[in-house]
């Protein structure tokens, strides 16, 4: 599949925004808990939900460069009831909202007690939309990660996996960054952003990495044979039918050579995974802010590797119907 | 139910792209607007087609066969491409299982196009929508036309009549009837889309000769033997002519 940068940008960008949001409420809940210094200032929830959604506003700008009629984006609403797409649309907005009146309420002190836990912990309005935000942001991960997992034949999405990467390494870069940010906003919560976002950085490279085998070692189901229903074992193609190009000669090849998307691989293997690993356990400790965004920095850059690389490498069966493009 | 369907005899296509051509000329000229072409006569000439023939050659050299393979939406029975549009512009009609693309609705984000395992659709390269086979729904039902015209274009083009078109849910029907004798078949059976339209394979097509029917048994003229040379001294023409 050929890789749109539209798409790239939208997926990353949010799902760095997504997973700074769940890093925020995170230490909300652990400050409440007592596990956590808690933030001196609202400042870090309130500027913290301006990035969450500098981020999010920022993927669904760049989603309009996806489509050809930008101008009817609002109808892709109507059928949240079969299409991932849709749904992905719905929550995208429903999230933002959530973020907004999260860090609104967070600014105007806005903190009423709305119910009391048995356990005598009050429930205030900013963990209610904390956790309603939080539950979006799942949401979102999974909308996101269907799209594209839920095509069977494009079997190097079809996996419970790209659903486990999309939420990792959405949350790793967010956490990441929210490291980078609580350097700043919140000193002394860094130490455990950060371990956190370690945490997550390795589940992400782990997850990944799996992906990475399990496509490696994937035979093609649809073949010459079963796309033209002829059995005889050598098929070659002499015409596409046509000289010059086509959507489908442009729509579903990345049109790099095979060195390139290797290339692409060992670079996102790297920029998203080895050398945030290492700039956290750097940084982290020692809350270095420098150091800790030059790891969102260099992660971002690779997880924009990492989802070229994941479109380059599928393979669609229409690919069958020219086999001479490259 | 009625599914109607397109039945293609790989068996008689000759590959002429008449039919390609017949398509792009009746629905460019249709009332959904033209279908699009980028630079048509420049040097990288690009457009949405519905219906494209390719070429493809099976076997090993000097035992090979040249198949035509026309391709266009095959209108499945269970479409991967309509529940996955987030507007609801692909639907399938519940009337005649026509998978059609409602052009002012479609917000070209190409996701159905991911979703059709054939490379059925294509974007249009102005209109910025999305295309693909209507099977010819502003024609087939056109109370104005005589009965006979009735028909997608690509199959009143055909010279060979490689193209049959009808609905696969009768049993009756020419389409069902040459599914049936002509073992028919799904392209890419294993996604369980279940195409509506069907390929006829190729049929080996051989006649048994026997040695005595190489040389004709009743030739005359092996019956009487060659007529004899006349001798040297007959009467010739000249002998005739001379006086
Ligand atoms: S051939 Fe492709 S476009 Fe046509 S109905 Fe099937 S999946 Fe949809
Ligand atoms: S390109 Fe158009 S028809 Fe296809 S999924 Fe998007 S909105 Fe639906």
């Amino acid at each position: 599949m050929r890789p749109d940068y539209s798409v790239l940008l939208l997926t990353t960008l949010i799902g760095a925004g997504q997973g700074l949001f769940l890093a925020l409420f995170t230490v909300q809940l652990f400050a409440l808990a007592g596990q956590l210094p808690a933030p001196g200032s609202h400042a870090f929830y309130v500027h913290g939900s301006l990035l969450v959604l500098a981020l999010l506003a920022g993927g669904l700008v760049a989603s309009f460069f996806h489509l050809g009629r930008p101008e009817r984006a609002w109808r892709a609403a109507a059928m949240w009831r079969t299409s991932w797409l849709s749904r992905e649309v719905i929550v995208l907005p429903a999230l933002m909202g959530t973020v907004l009146l999260f860090g609104a309420a967070h600014l105007a002190g806005f903190r009423p007690t709305l119910f009391t836990l048995p356990s005598g912990l009050a429930i205030d309005s900013t963990l209610v939309l904390g956790t309603l935000g939080a539950m979006l942001a799942f949401a979102l991960f999974l909308c996101t990660a269907m799209i594209y997992a839920c095509l069977p034949f494009l079997r190097e999405w079809s996996s419970p996996l790209t659903v486990a990467n999309f939420t990792l390494l959405g949350g790793a870069s967010g956490f990441t960054l929210a490291a980078a940010f609580s350097a700043w906003a919140a000193p002394e919560a860094t130490r455990y952003i950060a371990g956190w976002a370690f945490a997550l950085t390795l589940l992400a490279a782990v997850s990944r990495v799996a992906t990475l085998l399990r496509n490696a070692r994937l035979r093609p189901r649809s073949t010459p044979q079963t796309a033209l229903g002829i059995k005889h074992p050598r098929i070659v193609q002499r015409s596409a039918g046509f000289l010059g190009g086509s959507f489908n000669t442009r729509e579903f090849f990345h049109g790099s050579p095979e060195r390139r998307v290797s290339a692409v691989r060992s670079a996102f293997l790297l920029l998203a995974f080895a050398a945030p690993l290492a700039l956290l356990a750097l940084g982290g400790p020692r809350g270095a802010a420098p150091v800790l965004t030059a790891a969102f920095l260099v992660q971002f850059a690779g997880l924009v590797a990492e989802r070229w690389h994941f479109f380059a490498q599928a393979r669609h069966p229409q690919n069958l119907y020219y086999q001479d493009t490259r | 139910m009625t599914q109607l369907a397109l039945v293609i005899d790989l068996n008689v296509c000759v590959g002429c792209h008449a039919c390609v051509t017949s398509c792009k000329e009746w629905n460019t000229s249709g009332s959904a607007g033209p279908l699009a072409d980028t630079m048509p006569y420049g040097k990288d000439p690009s457009g949405a087609f519905f219906n494209r023939v390719q070429t493809f050659e099976v076997g090993e050299f000097p035992d090979t066969q040249t198949v035509h393979f026309p391709k266009s939406c095959l209108h499945c029975e269970d479409p991967p491409c309509v529940p996955v549009c987030p507007t609801g512009a692909s639907y399938k009609r519940k009337e005649d299982g026509i998978v059609l693309v409602d052009y002012d609705k479609c917000i070209g984000c190409k996701y159905c196009s991911w979703a059709c395992p054939y490379g059925a659709r294509e974007l249009d390269p102005v209109r910025k929508v999305m295309t693909k086979c209507t099977l010819c729904v502003d024609r087939i039902y056109d109370r104005t036309r005589p009965e006979a015209e009735r028909k997608p274009a690509c199959v009143l083009a055909c010279p060979t009549s490689a193209r049959l078109f009808g609905d696969i849910h009768d049993p009756q029907s020419q389409v069902s009837q040459a599914i049936r004798d002509n073992a028919g078949y799904a392209l890419m059976p294993e996604w369980g889309t279940h195409p509506a339209n069907h390929y006829l394979p190729r049929r080996r097509t051989s006649a048994r000769i026997h040695e005595d029917e190489l040389t004709r048994a009743d030739n005359p003229l092996k019956v009487d033997g060659l007529l004899p040379r006349p001798p040297k001294s007959d009467p010739s023409l000249d002998d005739v002519m001379s006086w």
